[in-house]
């Protein structure tokens, strides 16, 4: 069955082969595979699928050792989204995937709709999603490009919260970083967690030969043609002129998606669902019956449109949101229309499942697409290129601390703290999510601000928590340890929040993979995590790869970002980072050491960035947790909370001031002989701090020591309203937790209200 | 006690207030209510959740007020049924003419999600009867077009008339600037009918059922209505 040239479209030459960004070897590949020169909506199809964004051309063969099985791994990668086994007959959906390019050039929309394509990602596998997290990277909000920065940081919040809050999703945590790395490139990862019954399973597949394959949601347009495309090349000059590329997001619409899938899920009627994500109709068909084992026939005229003279060509790559693809049984269409109906929307069946395994697309009944399934999915050349890390990483790695001149103000560490706490990097982010809502669905038990969030599991005694994490800069400095801390980093929040760490989703966002240098950190980075998920017991059950983040001043930080998920086996376990009364010893957990490297405090206070990442020890990480764990569960813990960027002083201030009205005073004494710089501000891993009733502290040490994890009471939490005091052998924290508070609070709103970046983007839902 | 939610395209805390007169009341069943029916189930109480009914296109709460189910909550009304709008619910009401005034952009222009404080100004069936009047309660915000707004005509009357039932205060219960971050008018955040049988408020007492989840301060609501409905 020859597909044939519709009349008007291009000629395929090697130009348009390159435009459509295949290189000179696919392009034999696909000829090899058909037999002859593919048509013009062929070329589309290939362009699509072969794209990194959905071939996963460079990353494929490292992600292939990352560990993904578990007893309690329902499913893996390489569905919708991953599936946990949380116990009591319920199931966890969990995915994350970053939509940088789009919100680079359109920030609410590329936001907006990064949210509903993981939402789409987690209901289509039956769940019915009950939170959403997301991790953002920009530039500097006070650099140069401080206007752009406050444009992109305003528009992406207001965009995520638009969305998730119309939906009804509460937003629950999330992290965000503020660093030159992402100027021109800015990250946004959107991660969103379901809930389901473990027999409400579903999964994207094309089953049951005759079968109808149906659309359903939205009439398609011709918004966000190659986007995927899009999003697996650099940015450039010429971006902004893409900008026609990003989709556009109607959350009124996905809310009525999500009700009418889960309906249509749990009535019987359909084998299979998947969003019409990434190139849309394209990829959802032929990776569903790719799954299946099967082909597809596809009368492209029959799919419901929003424009006149729309080609198969477009249809095909449209990104239009808020659309799925069903697979219904046979002689169940009417059903199908019913529900869909019922909720407004359309349902329209628009081809077959056939046992030819050949993807056929017609219009009114001429081929204009043929090709074998499998290779199209599965034959998506890779590539494992061989990494060379750039000398300059090597050179900056070779940092020596004890060469750093500190600064006069120094002499004074309460002036670094509150330099620190002012940093927007470091600072509360409640200038954010005050604009999420966190509290819809009434499961929100711990929400933003704390290490993690908890989200209880109704009519059960359980709770699940949830963290996103990276701090690029370690990966950068050292992709190896970077990758681990990351893993570690999250398990850590996890185990904070009284909660065991069970599996992970990844957003791999890197540079362009073709320069040796950034595959050497992607590779790199990915052997970290694999090692850290293996030490911790946390399984890679899907994610996604964001490559090409570059600008013109060069790549991203390399930031894998890591989405992991947990269970609280009791509610009475919840613990969050706030201290909770006066009088409370405060325990230390894991050992100081003089490490500076990579640190917030040698960016913001030095201008540097420098030295290696710190260490980690992943067997060192599990004892610390596993300890933490055993000392919550047994009621000694009242609060727990890492110590991370800003260091130990940073995290005893925030834990201060999170204390509720007017703070809680400490009063800390550290003997440690080490630089006061490097004791209150370095960023040594493996550190929890913990508050418990003096009468629990022998217990706390007791436990920490039969773990073997280094632990030291360092002292107490002083009145409400009080003064924060660190004591250490070179100086000392002195200052009213109120006037931290302040700053800490206000570091960011400063920054943005009143900016035209904010009153422009707070009027921009306005004139939709 | 039989309690209808009226479910809207677009209504997201439907469930939250399902689970709340459910769970939070003992004995009491919650209906779902569909937006393009015109039986209300002989409930003893409708409830009008928040949520995004019709995407907020037009304006907020604009296209529900005319759908099929809300002339049979008017006509409830009417006759007396206790009708409550919570957030979205709230603006619908307004909409619909049940309420005076509109809700309209917040002062910030941002949506405000947060624990506020609110100041009981009036502790009467069939909403607040288990509330006293001065309580300051702590009930969770999310809205992004909050601020009350009418003339002052209006205002002056639902203040002299006892209909203002809730407003934005601090945590010592002073009704304050600060506390009152939408900007509505006069610290507003609930207000009643004549009547009194219809009630509107921003804030959302579903989401205060529990401690776990930060506030059980939302609880008196529903025990009042359930007061209020128990036989006698």
């Amino acid at each position: 069955m020859p597909a044939e040239a519709r009349p008007g479209d291009p000629t395929v030459t090697p130009a348009l082969v390159a435009d459509h960004g295949l290189s000179p070897d696919e392009y034999d590949q696909i000829l090899g595979i058909l037999g002859r020169v593919p048509t013009y909506t062929e070329l589309g199809v290939f362009s699509a699928m072969w794209s990194e964004h959905c071939g996963y051309k460079n990353s494929r063969p490292l992600l292939r050792k990352l560990p993904t099985k578990a007893p309690w791994v329902l499913q893996g990668p390489g569905e919708n989204a991953g599936v946990i086994d949380v116990g009591g007959g319920l199931a966890v959906a969990f995915k994350i995937e970053s939509h940088n390019h789009p919100s680079a050039v359109e920030p609410y929309q590329g936001a907006a709709t990064g949210v509903g394509g993981i939402l789409r990602d987690v209901f289509t596998m039956g769940a019915r999603p009950i939170a959403c997290l997301n991790s953002l990277r920009f530039g500097e909000i006070d650099g140069a490009e401080g206007d752009r920065v406050r444009y992109l940081f305003a528009g992406v919040v207001k965009g995520i919260g638009d969305y998730g809050n119309c939906v009804g999703i509460p937003t629950v945590a999330g992290e965000v970083y503020f660093d030159g790395a992402y100027e021109g490139n800015p990250l946004v990862n959107a991660m969103a967690i379901g809930l389901m019954k473990r027999e409400e399973l579903i999964k994207g597949v094309a089953e049951g030969v005759g079968n109808p394959i149906m659309a359903v949601g939205s009439k398609t347009g011709r918004d966000g043609i190659h986007g995927a495309t899009f999003a697996s090349a650099e940015l450039s000059a010429e971006s902004e002129a893409k900008r026609p590329m990003v989709q556009v997001g109607d959350p009124f619409t996905e809310k009525l998606l999500l009700e009418a899938s889960l309906e249509l899920i749990r009535s019987g009627h359909i084998v299979g669902i998947q969003d019409m994500g990434a190139a849309g109709l394209v990829s959802s068909s032929t990776e569903m019956a790719a799954r299946g084992g099967t082909g597809v026939d596809i009368e492209i005229t029959r799919v419901p449109v929003r424009e006149m003279g729309m080609t198969p060509y477009e249809i095909l790559l449209s990104e239009t949101q808020e659309r799925m693809l069903v697979v219904a049984k046979n002689g169940h269409e009417d059903n199908v229309i019913g529900i869909l109906a019922r909720w407004d929307l359309d349902a329209e069946t628009i081809g077959v499942v056939t046992d030819t395994g050949r993807y056929v697309v017609r219009e009114n009944g001429i081929v204009v697409v043929d090709i074998p399934g499998e290779p199209l999915v599965d034959a998506c050349p890779t590539y494992t290129r061989q990494g060379v890390e750039a000398p300059e990483i090597a050179e900056l790695r070779r940092w020596d601390a004890s060469t750093l001149e500190p600064r006069a103000e120094e002499r004074d560490p309460t002036w670094t703290l509150r330099t620190l706490l002012d940093a927007p990097t470091i600072a509360s982010k409640r200038w954010v999510y005050e604009q999420y809502d966190s509290t819809v669905r009434t499961s929100t038990v711990v929400g933003p601000g704390s290490d993690a969030a908890v989200i209880r599991l109704r009519g059960t005694n359980q709770a699940i928590a949830a963290t996103v994490d990276c701090n690029g800069r370690y990966v950068y400095l050292n992709p190896y340890r970077g990758g681990q801390i990351a893993v570690a980093e999250a398990a850590r929040n996890l185990a904070c929040s009284g909660a065991l760490p069970r599996a992970v989703t990844d957003n791999l966002n890197f540079g362009n993979p073709l320069k040796p240098e950034v595959y050497h950190q992607l590779s790199e980075s990915l052997r970290g995590i694999g090692e850290a998920c293996e030490a911790f017991r946390t399984p890679v059950t899907g994610g996604n790869v964001s490559l090409y983040n570059e600008n013109p001043r060069g790549a991203i930080y390399p930031t894998p970002t890591i989405g992991m998920v947990g269970v609280v086996e009791d509610l009475a376990h919840v613990t969050t980072a706030a201290f909770k009364a006066p009088g409370d010893d405060l325990v230390l957990l894991g050992a100081n050491t003089g490490e500076l490297g990579g640190s917030e405090y040698l960016k913001i206070v030095h201008g540097l960035v420098a030295g290696d990442a710190p260490a980690v020890s992943l067997d060192g990480e599990l004892a610390l947790q596993t300890a933490l764990l055993e000392a919550i569960r047994a009621g000694h813990v009242r609060s727990a909370h890492d110590c991370a960027e800003g260091g130990l002083a940073v995290a005893l201030a925030e834990s201060a001031i999170g204390a509720g009205p007017d703070g809680l005073g400490i009063d800390v004494d550290l003997a440690d002989r080490l630089p006061a710089n490097a004791l209150l501000f370095g960023e040594a891993q493996g550190r929890v701090v913990v508050s418990c009733d003096p009468a629990k502290t022998a217990e706390v040490l007791r436990i920490a020591g039969a773990h073997g994890v280094p632990s030291a009471c360092i002292g107490r939490v002083g009145e409400r309203s009080g003064r924060v005091r660190i004591a250490t052998r070179g100086g000392m924290v002195d200052a009213p937790v109120g006037e931290l508070a302040a700053i800490y609070f206000d570091a960011i709103p400063r920054r943005m209200e009143g900016t035209a970046a904010d009153v422009e983007t707070s009027l921009e839902s306005e004139v939709q | 006690m039989k309690v209808g939610v009226v479910t809207f395209p677009g209504s997201n805390c439907d469930y939250d207030c399902h689970r709340a007169v459910q769970d939070g009341v003992e004995g009491a069943e919650a209906v779902y209510l569909w937006h393009k029916e015109h039986d209300l189930q002989g409930v003893d109480a409708v409830l009008l959740p928040g949520g995004f009914s019709y995407g907020d296109y037009l304006r907020c709460g604009a296209i529900a007020a005319h759908s099929p189910i809300m002339r049979e909550v008017k006509a409830f009304a009417d006759a007396g049924g206790p009708v409550a709008g919570i957030c979205n619910g709230f603006q619908i009401l307004c909409e619909a003419g049940l309420l005076p005034g509109a809700l309209i952009r917040n002062r910030t222009l941002k949506f405000i999600s947060r624990p506020a404080f609110l100041c009981v100004e009036q502790a009467e069936a069939p909403f607040t009867s288990a509330y006293a009047v001065g309580d300051v309660l702590t009930i969770p915000v999310a809205h992004g077009e909050g601020c009350y707004s009418a003339d002052d005509a209006t205002l002056d009357e639902l203040e002299a008339t006892g209909r203002v039932v809730f407003r934005y205060c601090d945590a010592d219960g002073n009704v304050t600037a600060e506390a009152n971050r939408n900007g509505s008018a006069r610290g507003i955040a609930g207000i009643r009918n004549a009547a009194g049988n219809v009630l509107g408020l921003m804030p959302h007492p579903e989401r205060a059922m529990d401690a776990l989840l930060g506030s059980a301060d939302g609880a008196g609501f529903f025990r009042s209505l359930a007061g209020h409905l128990a036989p006698t």
